[in-house]
């Protein structure tokens, strides 16, 4: 594979290239912007709860390839999650890219961990999982910070 | 007389290093150049041996340092063609753009007035006219680029009115490395009774520039760009308009008598320059303009118009590479795009080769929303790159390509 291939890997260019759940659902709870200032990268993720869980998750957006494979990627990891559970993947996703061992629960998203080597690119693969918290943050203070399962 | 890069190059021991196990080839002048030996030294040796306050001791270290930094001023003046009395020292380029913004601006623009630019502008070039346009009413008005990547002077020309009071443009794009032709822009500027802003940054480290045969009115540049240290810079204005101008921040240094009852300002350029000035980077900019000169910057254009001659030559038949900027005249970088990889994939790609460029706008959002590209992939030479690197350079753009490729 090369110096390349660790990064840039068949399931990564994949992602970017055919995400998943890259499209405008008719019906969502709330569209939530992230965008990374410093390099363009920016994503609107489209989320709705369902009885706690998570059930819609899509996104549309613009950037990199790490930026767009990560969104990718993390609408897979937590759809059907409780927010709690999903938050907690962030958690682990974000560990991982800061160089810590991956948690198995990331699953397919173990494919950015070559990112952690790149100090530089961090922030476009953390851009959907950063987005994903404030997002679930802001459900959860509309629904009056009640939920009690938003970690 | 052609350089020696392979001796330059000694003088820059940054270029010894590795970088993710490949030799550091070092494409990424354009943001922001190495240093030789000779201006470090010339820095340290300024701490060691001579610092003290400028301007006001009565003590041998500081009649030294205010003669260093004082000789500072002539040399970066002379560099440029100029006097030292029109030659104010700032911390960068855009402070240069800045203090005229801010004190030539507020005091002679009026609502209704105009500042005209190019749509190529880096943002350092534009967002100050913006900030004093909206403070004073005026108006910044946007012209585009010929197919050359220089202003389009019929679209000046129709875009000059009374109201016109600054022309601002650059004198080599940092995108496009196109060349501005600055006389012909100031002879229009002048007749519409307008003054000319010239943004040099690009243009000071790779071109001979004499700023009375350009006939602008301001000329800014920066050192780090040109060898010299950052926290830096240099704006030069012809000494009638620097008198005529309020200081920019009041402080020491700049005024000539403080009562509570009412200051008088010292002349120019002391004027603009309140404050403990940067003069271990006053120093190590004149030992960098001294090392270009030592060097020869007609020399310094050759190179740089051959390295990215190569470059062109090697990019131009590689499939989904698409050169952005001027088939010719481009000075000290190429600029491109490929399709179907983001900018920031291309450059950490390289890095992974070691190979150091840029990528994403460069400062430069709308002259990549005219262009119709998100956004671009930068490499940049100077005197201390060699042909060899290019040539590694494009052999890792190839591998990057063809990586992609494999997975598309």
């Amino acid at each position: 594979m090369g110096i390349l291939g660790d990064l840039y890997q068949a399931a990564v260019l994949e992602h970017s290239r055919r995400p998943r759940n890259r499209y405008r659902p008719d019906r969502y709870d709330l569209a939530y912007p992230g965008v990374n200032p410093g390099c363009g990268d920016e994503i609107t993720l489209y989320l709705a709860l369902d009885d706690g869980r998570v059930a819609t998750v899509a996104f549309e957006g613009e950037g990199c390839a790490i930026s767009q494979a990560s969104a990718s990627l993390m609408t897979e990891a937590v759809k059907g999650r409780t927010a709690r559970e999903a938050l907690a993947l962030a958690e682990d996703f974000k560990a991982m890219v800061r160089g810590e061992e991956p948690a198995e629960r990331l699953g397919e998203a173990r494919v950015l961990r070559g990112v952690s080597r790149l100090h530089a690119r961090v922030k476009c693969a953390t851009l959907p999982w950063v987005t994903l918290e404030h997002a679930l943050a802001e459900l959860d203070a509309a629904d009056g910070g009640a939920a009690p399962d938003t970690g | 007389m052609t350089l020696d890069a392979a001796a330059i190059r000694s003088d820059f021991p940054v270029l010894e290093r590795e970088v993710n196990g490949r030799p550091l080839v070092f494409l990424d002048s354009a943001a922001s150049s190495q240093k030789p030996r000779q201006v470090v030294e010339a820095m340290s040796e300024y701490y060691y041996r001579h610092h003290a306050n400028v301007h006001r001791g009565a003590h041998v270290l500081s009649v030294e340092a205010t003669a260093l930094y004082e000789e500072a001023r002539a040399a970066v003046a002379a560099f440029v063609g100029a006097d030292p009395s029109g030659l104010v020292f700032v911390r960068n380029a855009t402070e240069a753009v800045n203090l005229v913004a801010a004190s030539w601006g507020r005091t002679h623009l009026e609502a209704g007035d105009e500042v005209v630019v190019s749509v190529a502008e880096h943002h350092a070039n534009i967002v100050p006219w913006q900030m004093v346009a909206a403070e004073t009413g005026a108006v910044v008005r946007p012209v585009g680029i010929d197919g050359a990547g220089r202003i389009d002077l019929g679209a000046l020309r129709d875009a000059l009115s009374p109201r016109t009071r600054l022309v601002a443009t650059f004198h080599v794009s940092n995108v496009l490395g196109s060349v501005n032709p600055v006389a012909e822009v100031a002879e229009l500027a002048h007749a519409a009774g307008a003054l000319l802003f010239v943004d040099g940054a690009q243009a000071a480290p790779h071109l001979p520039v004499d700023v009375a045969a350009l006939g602008c009115d301001f000329y800014a540049f920066s050192a780090h760009k040109m060898l010299g240290p950052t926290g830096i810079g240099a704006l030069w204005a012809r000494p009638e308009l620097l008198a005529g101008m309020p200081p920019y921040m009041g402080g020491g240094e700049m005024i000539s008598r403080v009562t509570f009852e009412g200051t008088t300002f010292a002349p120019p350029p002391k004027r603009f320059e309140a404050g403990t000035p940067s003069i271990a980077e006053a120093v190590g900019f004149a030992a960098a303009v001294r090392y270009l000169e030592a060097v020869g910057m007609d020399a310094v254009r050759r190179h740089d118009e051959a390295l990215v001659a190569r470059a062109l030559e090697r990019l131009r038949g590689m499939p989904g590479v698409t050169l952005v900027g001027p088939e010719e005249g481009r000075v000290g970088l190429v600029t491109f795009v490929v399709d179907g990889v983001h900018a920031h994939d291309v450059a950490t790609a390289l890095d992974l080769h070691g190979v150091a460029v840029r990528a994403g706008q460069h400062c430069a959002q709308p002259l990549h929303r005219e262009l119709g590209i998100a956004a671009s992939t930068r490499a940049s030479f100077y005197l201390y790159n060699e042909p060899a690197e290019v040539d590694a350079f494009a052999d890792a753009l190839a591998a990057v390509l063809a990586h992609f490729a494999a997975f598309a």
